[in-house]
């Protein structure tokens, strides 16, 4: 049931940096991803859009490593990565940056400590460069003076943004977001939709990120794939999506209670017969 | 009738599964303990946090137990005019068992429950998945710092406690009972023998594995956020409980 708008996006040239192709993950008897397919070209920036709990957290953590698929292939740039061992995955995986949902800061470490981890652990520089460094990328996420703060004493956003920093200081090449808009005002939500795009634009990296947030991902995406019932029915450029003539997809998009997602589930008539004894 | 069968077999079934997860998991740390690079400036961090933070508990513990150990075998050996061998009582009951089973479970409850709730913290804020990505495996960085420094720390603990469990026979004997202080300390160092002394370390010694191990092992597993990190705790200190005195008893006999 896979049907691609093969419009070229804004972003990023023919060079695919991540494929999956027909990839399966259950838990049990729930049947999250049934027969994935996605390409994701070097240098774009593709937002996954989806219902709550259909999967794209599992999508993200497939590509990463952090779960295994069931069946299926996931190429980066070209390397097949269903039977990595551990020393491959730990090299491999310094070339992502990955900015979790709910920001997963190390508690225990300061802010230039959180940031500049993954320096501390995989390279030579001495304490004195690797806080420069942190400092650094720190202003490009639009903070000052807050390394020597931790994590508890940042707000929301902030902690986002560190996130944000510690993610990218290996300078990766491949940038995943879990929901990065989710739980932030408005105003904060957009800073950080600027900050995705900017990445983007200052470090030439690809990304991934997965929302629901429909005004983030019309703003971040060069293209939008929806992921519904374990597959992608759609994908194409911010304007195509907004012009799909998939009714699922329109129904998603416009946010509407009403339509073939909520059609024929529990939740529909429950929602609409209150009184039903 | 075979629902009794099928809870059983379900009860049998899942502790074999954990018991095999948990050695799965005390192999990896054996092996990454001994993997390049090594992280002094965490093993120092948690040799801190479970020992020097233990050491007042444990002298607790080690001085009231030599207190009753001395009041209880005076009365007992009263009985038949043996009370002059109080002093060893107490040096061959602290070193031998006492000290190593009590110490190791006053830090089991105090450092086993420490690791499983911080862990699972983490594990239910995905700091573990983040240390993943960011090319760091969980175990190296986590588990072993907090198992090596518990190797190191239970048998000096336990050290402690033997020292201060025969002081404090020392004082119930002489100032309390009234007895022999001469005598006393005869008695203590005439029937010791150093073979007394390192059973009861390398007791402490296993102790401390099994209380960073099962520590460890729950953090990691935890689900199911705050309610999930409560019950990871619990079940840490109760299991790593469990298995000191069962370990108690075998190394007991092994030795025997």
């Amino acid at each position: 049931m896979l049907k691609m708008n093969e419009i070229q996006g804004q972003g990023g040239s023919e060079e695919k940096m991540i494929r999956v192709v027909n990839v399966f993950k259950s838990f049990g008897q729930n049947h999250v991803l049934r027969g994935l397919n996605l390409e994701v070209r070097s240098g774009e920036s593709m937002v996954v859009i989806g219902g709550s709990g259909t999967g794209k957290s599992v999508l993200i953590k497939c590509i990463i490593g952090l779960l295994r698929h069931d069946r299926g292939e996931i190429y980066v740039k070209d390397r097949e990565i269903s039977h990595l061992k551990e020393e491959e995955w730990n090299e491999l995986r310094k070339k992502f940056g990955m900015l979790f949902q709910r920001d997963a800061l190390f508690d225990s470490l300061s802010v230039w400590e959180n940031v500049g981890f993954a320096l501390r652990r995989h390279t030579k520089f001495s304490d004195e460069e690797i806080r420069d460094r942190s400092v650094e990328k720190l202003k490009l996420v639009g903070l000052q003076n807050v390394e020597a703060l931790m994590p508890a004493e940042l707000s929301g956003g902030m902690r986002k943004r560190v996130s944000l920093a510690r993610a990218i200081a290996m300078e990766p090449a491949i940038l995943l977001y879990d929901e990065p808009t989710t739980g932030l005002d408005p105003i904060m939500a957009n800073v950080i939709n600027e900050l995705i795009v900017e990445m983007r634009e200052k470090l030439k990296v690809t990304s991934i990120a997965i929302t629901h947030d429909m005004v983030s991902a019309y703003h971040i995406a060069d293209r939008i794939a929806m992921l519904y019932k374990g597959e992608i029915i759609e994908v194409g450029t911010p304007d195509a999506i907004k012009a799909s003539s998939n009714e699922i997809v329109q129904q998603f998009i416009r946010g509407e209670v009403e339509g073939p997602i909520t059609r024929g589930a529990d939740f529909g008539r429950q929602l609409f017969q209150p009184f039903r004894r | 009738m075979t629902k009794l069968f099928d809870i059983v077999g379900l009860w049998l079934l899942r502790v074999l599964e954990e018991s095999g997860r948990i050695a799965i998991l005390f192999f990896k740390t054996l092996t990454w303990t001994f993997r390049p690079p090594f992280e002094f400036r965490n093993l120092l961090k948690q040799i801190e946090e479970v020992g020097v933070n233990s050491i007042p508990v444990v002298l607790i513990t080690g001085a009231f137990t030599g207190m009753v150990l001395a009041l209880q075998s005076y009365t007992g050996f009263k009985r038949f005019n043996a009370e002059a061998f109080v002093g060893t009582v107490v040096a061959l009951s602290m070193t031998r068992e006492l000290g190593p089973v009590l110490s190791g479970l006053m830090v089991s409850g105090r450092v086993g429950s420490a690791m499983a709730a911080e862990l699972g913290t983490m594990q239910v804020t995905e700091q573990i998945d983040a240390l993943y990505t960011l090319a760091t495996n969980p175990i190296k960085y986590l588990i072993v710092p907090r198992f090596l420094a518990s190797l190191i720390i239970m048998p000096i603990l336990t050290g402690f406690a033997d020292v201060v469990g025969i002081l404090g026979g020392y004082l119930v004997s002489v100032k309390l009972l009234g007895s022999n202080p001469t005598i006393y300390i005869r008695r203590t160092y005439d029937y010791l023998d150093l073979e007394d002394v390192y059973i009861g370390l390398f007791k402490a010694c296993i102790f401390g594995m099994i209380i960073a191990t099962i520590g460890c092992y729950q953090g990691f597993n935890t689900q199911g956020g705050a309610e999930g990190v409560g019950k990871a705790t619990t079940r840490a200190v109760v299991m790593s409980s469990l298995l000191i005195l069962m370990a108690n008893y075998l190394i007991t006999a092994l030795f025997f």
